[in-house]
């Protein structure tokens, strides 16, 4: 008797197919370029967690755009202010999402804008200070629509 | 042809920091989709948005691909004399949008 087709193999054959030929997707940036941007931003140093807010919804349908915003406890003065905020994305074809330079003139730490996200993952924000400190945090963006991927 | 959107208040007090939003039509082809034909589609976005106020640079954005389609982005200044802010978008290949917007600061 030939071998059966049962309907558990078959399904366990499909979802092994699909995953095998799903849509052509952009590969996700290595670890090692996240690394090496922070060491760019960074050098030896390490970043605080806290000080920095990022407001991003939880799940996000459409990783084209994706509304965020980020706010940095700054008194925005001469000598104590935000100088420069990092998107950072681990999950994206490339890091680098976005960078907002702020200064005094700002009054406060406070930037709006929309990102894509190619997949889910742990959104990073990375605020450095005019006296050299950095300070970091991130949030867990789940995406049911990817961004970046899709062809035509 | 591209159409920027400024929201910005034409009147403030002095010392007051107002909040600016900016939006401007543009693709930002991220270089990383192919069309129909299985062709790379060029990159193509805008790298940056420098705004000035009275010619004094007051805040930038850089952009990467992973800035959303048609960037918007949103940020404050201090209102510190009637005057200009000019906002400057430039793509990849150096081509600049410009947008000009007037406060009266009292």
């Amino acid at each position: 008797m030939p071998a059966s087709i049962t309907r558990r193999k078959l399904m366990a054959g499909s979802a092994a197919l699909v995953a095998t030929v799903a849509l052509p997707r952009a590969p996700s940036a290595s670890p090692d370029a996240l690394a090496a941007i922070l060491k760019s931003i960074l050098g030896d140093k390490t970043a605080g967690v806290g000080r920095v807010k990022l407001e991003i919804p939880e799940l996000a349908e459409n990783g084209n755009s994706v509304p965020l915003t980020i706010t940095v406890e700054s008194l925005m003065t001469a000598t104590d202010h935000v100088k420069v905020i990092y998107i950072l994305s681990p999950e994206n074809p490339s890091p680098d999402v976005a960078r907002f330079h702020l200064g005094p003139r700002s009054g406060k730490a406070k930037v709006s804008a929309s990102v894509r996200l190619a997949t889910s993952q742990r959104l990073m924000v990375l605020a450095v200070m005019a006296d050299g400190s950095a300070w970091t945090t991130g949030q867990d963006v789940i995406v049911t629509m990817s961004a970046c991927i899709d062809s035509g | 042809m591209r159409t920027a959107r400024i929201v910005c208040p034409k009147t403030a007090k002095r010392g007051e920091i107002v909040e600016i939003k900016t939006l401007i039509n543009h693709p930002m082809e991220t270089g990383y989709r192919r069309d129909d034909m299985g062709q790379a589609i060029r990159r193509d976005i805008f790298k940056t948005l420098a705004v000035t106020y009275n010619g004094v640079e007051v805040f930038r954005s850089e952009m990467f691909p992973g800035t959303a389609a048609n960037p918007f982005v949103a940020f404050t200044t201090v209102a510190t004399e009637t005057g200009t802010l000019e906002f400057t978008w430039t793509d990849e290949k150096g081509v600049s949008h410009v947008e000009k917007v007037q406060i009266t600061v009292a």
